[in-house]
């Protein structure tokens, strides 16, 4: 799944991140950070798409972004002589 | 599987910065960041920082980093240079410190074509100090300093520093960009590389003007500020590419072996 992760005491709550999701999936948050601001948070939809668009604008480097990816060739093609294990395992 | 597709790039420390929420000066730091990892450079960078809102940017970029007196980044930056032309020297400016107080050293600097690259955060006012006029204030701003706006019988027109720095034959490379939204970072990126590649690789002045928002200042919400210098600011400071010299040799080494094999002819004859 696609994610990303706002760090709680760097962001300052400009929530430029906000307005910069196309898929509004970027909230206000509730709580206090020590530096006193209200931090964003992801909300609570899985539709995200791993744009990057919210770390483009981040002014405070607070978001990361992690995105779902196929695994490698080169792991792939090592895992298909071990076929019948990783049917076993995903049984 | 998740990988990681974007994160904090290792030429900045994992510290809260001390600028204000929206100010896009932390934006400009994660850029310059950007472009020291790419190239590799960062174990023999120097920036040079100013007087102004970023006078602590050495606590963080994880590079070295030297304080110049208020205005005089561009000269700190030539001795580091001319000293050591092995190290990868760039100056981050504010526009009190780049074209008020320092714009002798900057023009000079600029007009030498040292080979240094020159980040320029342009906010239209005097951010650090309580939001006064600054050269770049537009006309009827109001500022703490002109509380009926900026005029031209009193205080004259914005300085436009990428237009003057265009003028001047010792410059590479010059351009105006912005950091309002997210097509305007990765122009803003680009440029910033571009000066980087242009010292790294062809030992010439750089110079990137980044249009900011200083939204304290502005007495703005950070969304509202960024509006703003999409709207108003651009139209004072076009946003653009003043000048791109292609790389290759400088004329006047060129010129040299003509002038020579002239000479020879003229001794033959």
């Amino acid at each position: 799944m696609n994610r990303i992760e706002i760090n709680f005491e760097r962001c300052k709550g400009c929530y430029l991140c906000v307005d910069a999701c196309p898929k509004h999936l970027i909230e206000q948050g509730k709580e206090l950070n020590a530096c006193g601001y209200y931090p964003a948070r992801p909300t609570a939809e899985t539709t995200c798409t791993a744009c990057a668009l919210c770390a483009t604008v981040c002014p405070d480097c607070a978001i990361e972004v992690f995105k779902e990816v196929e695994a490698t060739p080169a792991k792939a093609a090592g895992a298909s002589k071990v076929q019948p294990e990783g049917i076993k395992s995903c049984g | 599987m998740q990988k990681k597709v974007f994160s904090r790039p290792e030429g900045l420390l994992d510290v809260t910065t001390h600028y204000c929420a929206g100010c896009t000066h932390g934006t400009a730091h994660r850029l310059v960041a950007e472009a020291l990892d790419h190239f590799g450079v960062r174990e023999r960078a120097v920036g040079v920082a100013p007087a102004g809102c970023s006078v602590m940017m050495y606590k963080y970029f994880n590079c070295d980093t030297i304080e110049a007196a208020h205005g005089r980044a561009l000269a700190v930056g030539t001795g580091i240079k001319r000293a050591r032309p092995d190290l990868f020297v760039f100056t981050y400016q504010g526009d009190g410190d780049l074209a008020s107080i320092g714009l002798c050293e900057t023009m000079h600097a600029a007009n030498r074509g040292e080979s240094i690259s020159v980040i320029y955060v342009n906010n239209a006012v005097y951010g650090m100090t309580g939001g006064q006029m600054a050269p770049t204030t537009l006309l009827c701003q109001r500022t703490t300093t002109t509380p009926a706006g900026r005029t031209v019988a009193n205080e004259g027109f914005p300085l436009k520093m990428a237009e003057l720095m265009a003028n001047l034959e010792g410059v590479t490379y010059c351009e105006r960009a912005a950091m309002y939204d997210v097509k305007q970072v990765r122009r803003a990126r680009k440029a910033i590389f571009h000066a980087f590649e242009i010292q790294i690789q062809h030992n010439g002045f750089g110079f990137v003007e980044l249009l900011s928002a200083c939204p304290t200042n502005l007495k703005m919400p950070p969304a509202k500020a960024q509006k703003w210098v999409a709207d108003e600011m651009v139209k004072t400071f076009p946003l653009g590419v003043f000048k791109d010299l292609p790389p290759g040799p400088s004329p006047a080494p060129s010129s040299a072996p003509a002038a020579l094999a002239e000479e020879g002819t003229a001794h033959a004859v």
